[in-house]
């Protein structure tokens, strides 16, 4: 769990973070999203101590986080900037290593995770393990960015606009990606981006910053029916929010028992893609699978436009 | 367009031939001279070489003449550059042994125009040979190598013995091996002393640049005195140093001597290391430093493990330049008693004996030729390694 306590960030006459206050949930995924220049770098940036607060604290799992050297900090803590900032100069391997060999493990020990992030991110290690940041793609290097931050064992995951470089199918992939890591590895993630539709893809919670201030933090759905004020309701998406509230629920969920006449959609779809389906085939009602490919249930188009609204 | 291929001409060749053939036909190949500081005669090769030997030496001449004009395939131009070259080196050897009376010291065989002409010319046909197959670095290490060792041991066989820079060489030699050391350590170890203080300096600029002007502005002004100027002005100084402190005379401290040179070069070899590193550190990936900082680097780590390390090749190239200029300027030491390989150029003007002068230059220009493309090797597998 991390608590930050009215935190706040001056240079000079300029307030960056004015007197923020959040708790970020153990094993979960938190989004701060906000215009270029809200603060919200700024305010990931103080909870590793790569920016030091001008007064407020932060309490990682109820300790002051200046109770130990900011160098140690950052070794317990994940980092990942856009660009993935990995080290020219080192092999995949050696990069993902950085963190295990500055808490001085064991050669053996270091060689056994290296591999095993590496298969878990979908890398050959035989292929990749020995090969220069520049010879992957930009996906890969995106992962390797991310294998090298969990490297050793990190409880919490700082990552600022790390998919930002991406392409957008690439993107969607790294964001699922992220989705099943940190499922895995039970990782508190803190993640920083501009981009409201990746803010409501991957957030448990998402904070809205404005001008130094959180505005608002809670689930995405009641940023969508209950915004604080009309500066979230814009960032949300006004026009949009309907279609926007549907994505936030799996078919899975909203199912009710009984058959359909329509076509056949996975568990897994968002009602917004479900009710896309149906308006494309003209149909009432959407049987919805199980994800062994039996029947679960059924969708009607009115059960769907009934969860649009607030 | 159809038809029958014209023959092209290739340009560079086409001068070259032009400049060796006129070379051979109004210039000498060897003059005798009756000792070391008379102007000499010219002696044609015919005169000196066997029937054979004048065959083989214009039959090689010619093949480079066609070749440079024809042959546009890089392999060849350089095979027939290099056999040229050893055939006009062995010629003169043979012209020296062939025109000295036996058991004469004071005659002096010095090759001629038409030498040094065509000898620049097929080393200009071999170099742009070299640049169009683009060899690695690490072959031009080698091709390096290969050559000093050729050089190396047609000079330990004495095929140019009777030569007159060859000759110079015999009744220097015993300062020879002393004086070249000098000009290393010299050249060598100003650098190093550079680099020391240089290196520091350079991280200063780059993570305070509020600094950063002074510091080069100040360097620049060094940089910009000429080099005997400066030695002039340490003379002061250090003499009085050398009087005011007892142990400072005792380590070899002097107004002049070898004391005002290596400062000299010191302070010379400053800016290009300090401007570099702080370039060189400047051009890292912002990214990689900040996840550095990040994932718990401290600050000497980042600095070592990662700034320095990707600003390394830019460095080197500051290094580089810091040492063929070295190389070069070690030689106006020999004016203020420095030593070092100047002292034969500059005793060889007193003494208008060319023979003398080229014992210094000619290893001097090897030593930097040789520097250069070391380091520039260097430079570039570094570079390669990362991308």
């Amino acid at each position: 769990m991390i608590t930050l306590e009215s935190l706040t960030k001056r240079y000079g006459e300029a307030t960056v973070v004015d007197a923020v206050s959040l708790t970020v949930e153990r094993n979960s995924i938190t989004v701060i999203v906000g215009t270029s220049g809200s603060g919200k770098s700024t305010l990931l940036r103080m909870i590793n101590r790569l920016v030091e607060p001008t007064s407020g604290r932060v309490l990682l799992d109820g300790r002051d986080t200046r109770a130990e050297p900011a160098h140690l900090l950052r070794r317990r803590i994940g980092y990942v900037i856009q660009g993935n900032g990995l080290f020219p100069h080192r092999t995949v391997a050696e990069n993902i290593a950085t963190v295990p060999r500055l808490l001085g493990w064991d050669s053996q020990r270091i060689a056994a995770r290296v591999r095993e992030l590496l298969e878990v991110f979908q890398l050959d290690p035989a292929q990749y393990a020995d090969a220069l940041p520049h010879q992957l793609s930009g996906g890969q290097q995106q992962r390797v960015g991310v294998a090298r931050a969990l490297a050793a064992g990190a409880a919490v995951l700082l990552m600022d606009e790390p998919f930002g470089a991406l392409d957008p199918i690439i993107r969607a992939k790294a964001q699922d990606d992220l989705l099943d890591i940190q499922r895995r590895y039970g990782t508190t993630v803190v993640l920083v981006t501009h981009d409201m539709e990746e803010a409501f893809r991957l957030g448990t919670r998402v904070a809205v910053m404005s001008q130094g201030r959180v505005l608002q933090y809670d689930r995405p759905a009641v940023l969508l029916t209950h915004p604080a004020d009309s500066f979230v309701s814009r960032m949300t998406g006004f026009a949009d929010r309907a279609m926007r509230l549907l994505s936030l629920t799996t078919a899975a969920e909203a199912a009710v028992p009984g058959a359909a006449e329509g076509p056949a959609v996975p568990g897994s779809a968002s009602l917004r893609e479900v009710l896309s389906e149906l308006v494309w085939s003209g149909a009432e009602s959407a049987t919805v699978l199980n994800a062994d490919g039996t029947p679960r249930g059924r969708l009607t188009v009115a059960a769907i436009l009934a969860r649009g609204r607030p | 367009m159809t038809g029958p291929r014209r023959l092209r001409l290739d340009p560079l060749g086409a001068l070259l031939v032009a400049a060796g053939a006129a070379a051979v036909v109004f210039l000498p190949f060897v003059l005798f001279k009756a000792n070391r500081i008379v102007p000499g005669e010219p002696r044609a090769l015919a005169q000196v070489l066997p029937e054979w030997g004048a065959l083989a030496y214009q039959a090689a001449l010619l093949a480079a003449g066609i070749v440079a004009l024809l042959v546009s395939e890089a392999r060849t131009r350089l095979a027939v550059a290099l056999l040229a070259v050893v055939a006009v080196a062995l010629a003169a050897g043979a012209a020296g042994d062939a025109l000295t009376p036996p058991g004469n010291r004071v005659v002096r065989i010095a090759p001629g125009g038409a030498f040094w002409v065509l000898l620049i010319g097929l080393g200009l046909m071999a170099t742009d040979a070299v640049t169009r197959l683009r060899p690695g670095p690490l072959v031009r290490v080698l091709y390096l190598a290969g050559s000093l060792a050729v050089l190396g041991l047609t000079l330990e066989h004495g095929t140019f013995d009777h030569l007159s820079v060859m000759r110079e060489y015999a009744v220097n030699a015993a300062r020879f091996g002393p004086e070249l050391r000098r000009h290393v350590l010299l050249a060598f170890g100003s650098l190093a002393a550079a680099v020391v203080v240089a290196l520091p300096l350079g991280v200063v600029c780059h993570r305070a640049p509020k600094l950063r002007p002074g510091i080069l502005a100040a360097l620049n002004v060094v940089q910009t005195i000429p080099a005997i100027a400066l030695f002039g002005i340490l003379m002061a100084p250090l003499g009085a140093l050398a009087a005011a402190v007892p142990l400072a005379g005792r380590l070899g401290v002097s107004g002049i001597g070898a004391a005002p040179a290596a400062v000299a070069l010191f302070l010379y070899s400053l800016l290009p290391v300090v401007a570099n590193t702080a370039t060189g550190l400047k051009r890292v990936s912002r990214a990689a430093v900040e996840a550095a900082h990040g994932m718990g680097m401290t600050s000497w780590q980042v600095l070592t493990g990662v700034e320095l390390i990707l600003a390394l090749p830019v460095i080197l190239t500051g290094i580089r330049v810091v040492l063929v200029q070295n190389i070069g300027m070690v030689t106006v030491a020999a004016l203020i008693g420095g030593g070092g390989l100047g002292a034969f150029v500059f005793q060889g003007i007193g003494q208008t004996a060319i023979d003398l002068v080229l014992l210094g230059a000619i290893p001097i220009v090897a030593l930097a030729f040789s520097t250069a493309l070391v380091l520039d090797a260097l430079v570039e597998v570094m570079e390669r390694s990362r991308a």
